[in-house]
Formats: C-alpha cells, structure tokens, sequence
C-alpha cells in the first residue's frame, strides 16, 4: 500500500471509528458518574435500535430524515457553502407537501398525490433556500448568516399560516386537517404485508426508497455531471473556476436550490409518510443534525447513509435508554449525541496527524522509491 | 443514601400493601410535554401532582419525557404495551398521538391535560384558565399605579390567548381606561424555554409604563419575572405557584393545578371511579385561582384579596361571566 492509499484509509475508515470509539469512552464514564453501568446501557441501547422489528423500523425512519438533511448540507458544502438553513427549508418543504395535498382533489389516487407532495416539497424547500442564494451570489450577505435567519423566519411564517390559515376549524392545536388516505406514502409494513410477510407496524415508510434514490442521484449529479463537476470546482477553489468558464454565482445558485430542495424532502417522510397532516416543529433537530451528518459522512452519498443510521440509532436507542433507565433523562441522551458530535465533527482531525506520523510516514527513502515506481509505471 | 432509599421502598412496600387489600393495583404513568418535567411552570405543576400520589400511595409512576414529536406517541404506545394504565398525556401538542394510541389500546385508560379528543377510552381535562386570569387582572388593575399593564404570552395561540383575554377582562372590570400591553415571546415550542429572551420583552414593557407584567409563557416567565426583581417592578407567575421564586416581587400566581388533574385521574383509576369523557376545571373545581402565601402577603392589602375573592365568589355563582377567547378565537367581551 503506497502513502496515499494509506492516508485514504485512515481519513475514511480509521478515523472516524476512532472518533465514535472516543465519543462513547467519554459516554461510558459519563454513565458511570451518574451510577448507571455503561454496558449494561449500551446493551439497552442497541436492543432499543435493532432488536425488535419496530425499534429497527424508527431507526430507520429517523435515519432516512438524516439523509436527506446530509444530503442537503453535502451539495452545498461542495460549493464551498455552509448551509444551516435545513431547519427552515425542511418547514418549508412542508408547507409545500401540504399544499399540495390540501390543494388537490382528494378522491384523486395516490400515484398523484405522491409525486404532487415529493414535487410540493422540492420545490418550496428549494426556494426557501433561493433567496439566501441569491442574496450571497448577487449581493455578498453571507450565506451563513441568512440561512440562520431564514430558519427563524420560515418557524414564524409558518405558525402563522398553521394558525390563521391551515388550522382546521374547531382545532385548538396548529395543525392542518388529516390528508386523505390516498395522499399517505405506503408503510413499510403495509407494503410488506402486500407481499406476505408480516412486521411490526412502526412510522417506517417508502420515503426510505426515497432517500436513497437521492443519494444515487446526488452522487451522480456530483461526480458525473458538468454542473457536479462545476459546484465541486467552485467549492475547491472559487477563483480558479471561474478560469475554466464557469459562473460561480450561478453555481451558489444551483448548489443551493439543490440543497434546499433536498432538505425539503424531511417533510415527505414525517407529515406524508407518518403524520399524514402538517404539523408545527415536525422538523426540530433534523436539519442541524444534517450537518453532523455531512460531516461525519465526508459529504459522500455512502458515508452520509451510514452516518444518518448511526444518528437513527442515537435517536431511537437513546428514546428507548430514557423509557427503560428511570435514571436517565432525556437530557443525557443529548449528552451523547453531543458527545458524538463533538468528537466526529468539531474534533474531526484530532487524531490525524498522529495516525498520519505513525501509520504513514514520509521516509525519505520510501518516498523516492515510490516515485521511481510511478515514473516506471 | 442507598439506606434511605431500602428504607423508603420498604414503607412504600408496607403502604401498597396495606392499600391493595382494598384498591385496585394500578401502573399509572405520564407522558410530559416536549418542554420536559423541570420547566418550573406547566409540566413541573404535573411532576407535583404526581409526586405527592407517589408520597401519598407508595406507587410509583412511570414518565417519559420525549424530545420530538415522533416520541410522543411512541412513548404512549409503549406504555400502553407494557400495562401502564391510567397514561396522562400532558398538554394540547399530544391530542393525535393520544388518540392513535387510545384507538391502538382500547383497554387502557387515558387521561389528556388541556384538550379535547372524543376516544371512548380518554379522559378530556380542560381548565378555563380564563377565569384565573380574571383575578389576577383585576388584582393587577388594583394594584397599578402606571394605568398600565402588560401580558406576555409564549406563542400566539388560542390556548395562550385565552388568558391574555381573561387578564384584560379582569383588569378592565376594575378600571376600564386602564391600557394591556400584549407581547409573545415567539413562535415556536422554544418560546416557552427562553427565559433572557422572556426578560428583555418584560424590560422593554417595563420601560414603556407597564408596572406589573403577567407572563403565560412556561419558563419564559422567569425572565420576565426576574426582569420585575431588577427593576423593582411586579409580574405575575402562571401555572405553579411562582410567588416564592421572587419574594415581593411576584404579585400572585395564575395557578392552574394541572398536577391535580393528573392526581385525581390516578387516584379515580384506583378506587374503580375513573370515567372517560369531558372534565372543565374552573374556579369552582379549584382546577385554577389565584396564590396568596407569605410571599406575597406583603404586596396584597386586606381591602384587595377582599375584593378578589368577591370576584372569585360571583364567579362561581355565574354573576361575572368571563368570555372565553377559544369560543370564537376573538377577544370581544
């Protein structure tokens, strides 16, 4: 193995094992400050994530939200811009997946609905996500900065359409009416019942399908595509593109709407898939857990999939570590997520130059070999 | 410690036994909102409720305290599965999952705090939080010397409008010019946990003329109230009795005994009288009124809490009606 492959390794694999390895150490003696025996609450908390059908089905449903929030966050990180506005762009996205619904004909089928509500939700996530865009590429406010605020502004946005607007009549909570069956994304478990098997009913829906065509997509659209090849060589170096003709402002504009409108399909797989109406806050925590996601993922299609089920497992086994430990809050569940975020994402190259000094040292001698060999091959 | 603890469990012990000769054994638990059970106002008043069953029944209650909306009905389900019965739902958030999961679990009984689903097998707990606003509106009336006073909601919701509506009224019974202020901390579940937030909307009432500031905003309100210490001003508390939180400072609490629904759903599903359907708990039932204790006394004259509980009498006799803001989502009186 020569040093490149090496360091490939270690950046992919290694790494981030040892940062999850490191996360759940401090976990372990976090438990154990608090008198509960870590192995014991591991061993609660992977029952809890796979060891019944309906715990692994919300593991899944939570990670299909993480993918689609990664996803989000990785295209337009490949433009080099950092997009925390998947929590108002997945709100939005709602609003869109709802309209659509609410808007339509209820007696059409679902091979309407549902297509209607993935486009509704694509399309209002992805303009919630225009207007930051445009405001970086056309007039320099940082996209950082207004993607932020436009959470706070699609959060106020939508409380006040939930309730002057969609209420339903006679309805205390902020909440649209149910949609109509037809418009709900097939369960899991009704379409496995369809085929002869029977599992557990849990919020796991088609979305799942759906996520992971996006992540084939995104990875095609990155690593195949003129436009990919264009938000990559932006997000590599911005100057530099524009040399090889392209725009960099509609680039930002791209990766963006891209971005957002992936971040609006969070709103397919909890309101069509499980709630079946539009409800307030549905989206908390998704959004930001997509850039944890990305990150941890090294803004790869594969990775992110991984990193998505890892946070599906933290949400649910911790939901069921809090039901079944009467010692642990709900609090330090939070803990160990932030734990894990800590060590994945902001501790992300800690142990890298150390692995890099003893796994794959520049030897002088080894150096000039492996350059003979290439300039031999 | 761990003493303590063998000790307690053996009294508990010797007090369910002694108890079940004669009740039904019940496994009662609770589902909190998603603001959790330590927000010193709504779903604190809960935990009360519910520690004082515990302390008065030895038997121990199971909680579940989710953080998103998928947990929520989640939480009641698994209760439900494992024999958990009577399950209180806390707060109006939970109305669909309680009702999915009281259709899922026919058998087991539900209690929902401050909304309404028509299950066979939910108890409905409503309070008419308009009526303890009243009171504290009048009080506040009474007690200004600006001519002006301010309510701060969390969200601007029907069910937090209902006690703005109420203060005004009752402020406006005992002097009709004087001015309400109405601000919300925000518009998402967050605006009823952010207390420096909850602070700085009090300062700026404050130092706009409003000298006493009723806060329906959860944990909120302790910003708002401790804006009050710092500027030497008053507010009012909500949902528990927050008067000790800031002695003189606090001119009463809106108290809402939300914990006394959860205990009396608990100790009804023991003796065999738990029934489902509608419970309104008003001046009357003692479901709210108004806090008067040794932190407060110094702030409320003789002549006042006379006139208060003149007011609380004609209410429950029906002299004084107090419109409810939810009945037609509009605050004409």
């Amino acid at each position: 193995m020569n040093r490149d492959t090496r360091i490939a390794w270690i950046n992919r694999l290694l790494l981030p094992l040892l940062n999850i390895i490191t996360a759940f150490a401090v976990t372990a003696v976090v438990f154990w400050l608090i008198d509960v025996n870590p192995i014991e609450a591991a061993q609660v908390l992977l029952y809890g994530a796979f060891g019944y059908e309906e715990g692994i089905g919300y593991t899944i449903y939570y990670a299909t939200n993480f993918i689609f929030t990664g996803l989000a966050v990785a295209v337009a990180f490949h433009a080099g811009l950092f997009n925390i506005g998947g929590e108002g762009q997945a709100y939005l996205g709602g609003l869109g997946a709802g309209l659509a619904i609410l808007l339509l004909d209820p007696s059409l089928s679902a091979w309407v609905f549902i297509p209607a509500s993935i486009i509704g939700a694509l399309f209002f996530g992805g303009l919630w996500a225009l207007i930051p865009a445009y405001l970086q590429a056309y007039r320099g406010s940082h996209i950082v900065i207004t993607t932020i605020m436009f959470n706070f502004l699609a959060a106020s946005l939508m409380v006040y359409i939930m309730v002057h607007v969609l209420r339903e009549t006679g309805q205390m909570t902020p909440q649209s009416e149910l949609f109509p069956t037809n418009a709900w994304m097939p369960f899991v478990h009704d379409v496995a019942a369809g085929f002869g098997y029977s599992i557990e009913a849990s919020p796991l829906n088609m979305s799942v399908l759906l996520a992971l065509v996006c992540a084939v997509l995104v990875w095609f659209f990155l690593w195949h595509t003129r436009w990919g090849y264009a938000i990559r060589a932006t997000g590599k170096n911005g100057s530099a593109a524009v040399y090889s003709g392209i725009k960099p402002k509609r680039i930002i504009i791209v990766a963006m709407c891209i971005s957002g409108a992936l971040a609006g399909l969070v709103s397919v797989n909890e309101l069509v898939g499980y709630q079946h109406r539009l409800i307030m806050d549905f989206h908390l925590g998704y959004g930001f857990g997509g850039i944890a996601v990305a990150l941890m993922g090294r803004k790869h299609p594969i990775g992110i999939i991984m990193a998505a089920v890892l946070f599906g497992i933290l949400y649910q086994g911790g939901a069921e570590l809090a039901f079944e430990m009467s010692n642990i809050s709900r609090d330090i569940v939070v803990v160990m997520q932030g734990l894990v975020i800590l060590f994945c994402g902001a501790l992300e190259y800690m142990y890298r130059p150390w692995l890099i000094r003893t796994l794959a040292p520049v030897k002088q001698a080894a150096a000039s070999q492996e350059v003979a060999t290439e300039v031999g091959a | 410690m761990k003493l303590n603890k063998i000790t307690m469990a053996i009294a508990a012990a010797a007090v369910v036994l002694t108890a079940s000769t004669v009740q039904a054994e019940i496994q009662p638990a609770v589902v909190y909102d998603k603001a959790g059970k330590f927000d010193k106002s709504f779903n604190e008043a809960v935990f009360n409720g519910i520690k004082r069953f515990t302390a008065d029944t030895g038997i121990s209650v199971r909680e579940v305290e989710p953080t998103n909306e998928v947990q929520v009905e989640q939480g009641l389900k698994k209760l439900a599965k494992r024999g958990n019965s009577p399950i209180v739902g806390v707060g109006f958030n939970q109305a669909n999952a309680l009702s999915a999961a009281a259709q899922a679990y026919p058998n087991t009984q539900f209690t929902l705090i401050d909304m309404v689903v028509p299950e066979a097998n939910v108890q409905n707990v409503v309070f008419r939080s308009q009526e303890g606003s009243f009171l504290v509106g009048a009080l506040a009336a009474m007690k200004s010397q600006t001519g002006k006073v301010g309510f701060i909601g969390g969200i601007e919701i029907p069910l937090i409008s209902v006690f703005g509506c109420g203060f005004e009224q009752g402020a406006k019974h005992i002097n009709a010019d004087i001015e309400v202020v109405y601000s919300f901390v925000g518009s998402t579940g967050a605006a009823f946990a952010n207390p420096s937030k909850g602070g700085e909307i009090a300062r700026s009432q404050y130092e706009a003329g409003a000298d006493i500031i009723f806060a329906a905003a959860g944990s909120s309100g302790n910003g708002v109230i401790q804006a009050a210490a710092d500027m030497g001003k008053l507010a009012i508390g909500v949902d528990s009795n927050q008067n000790y939180l800031q002695p003189g400072t606090v001119l009463t609490s809106m108290v809402k005994r939300v914990g006394e629904a959860a205990y009396q759903s608990y100790a009804t599903a023991q003796n065999g009288t738990w029934k489902p359907g509608f419970v309104s708990m008003g001046l009357a039932e003692g479901g709210v009124d108004w806090a008067l204790d040794e932190h407060n006394r110094s702030l409320v004259t003789a002549d006042m809490e006379a006139q208060v509980n003149a007011l609380k009498a004609s209410i429950i006799a029906g002299d004084i009606s107090v419109h409810d803001y939810m009945s037609d989502n509009t605050c004409n009186y």
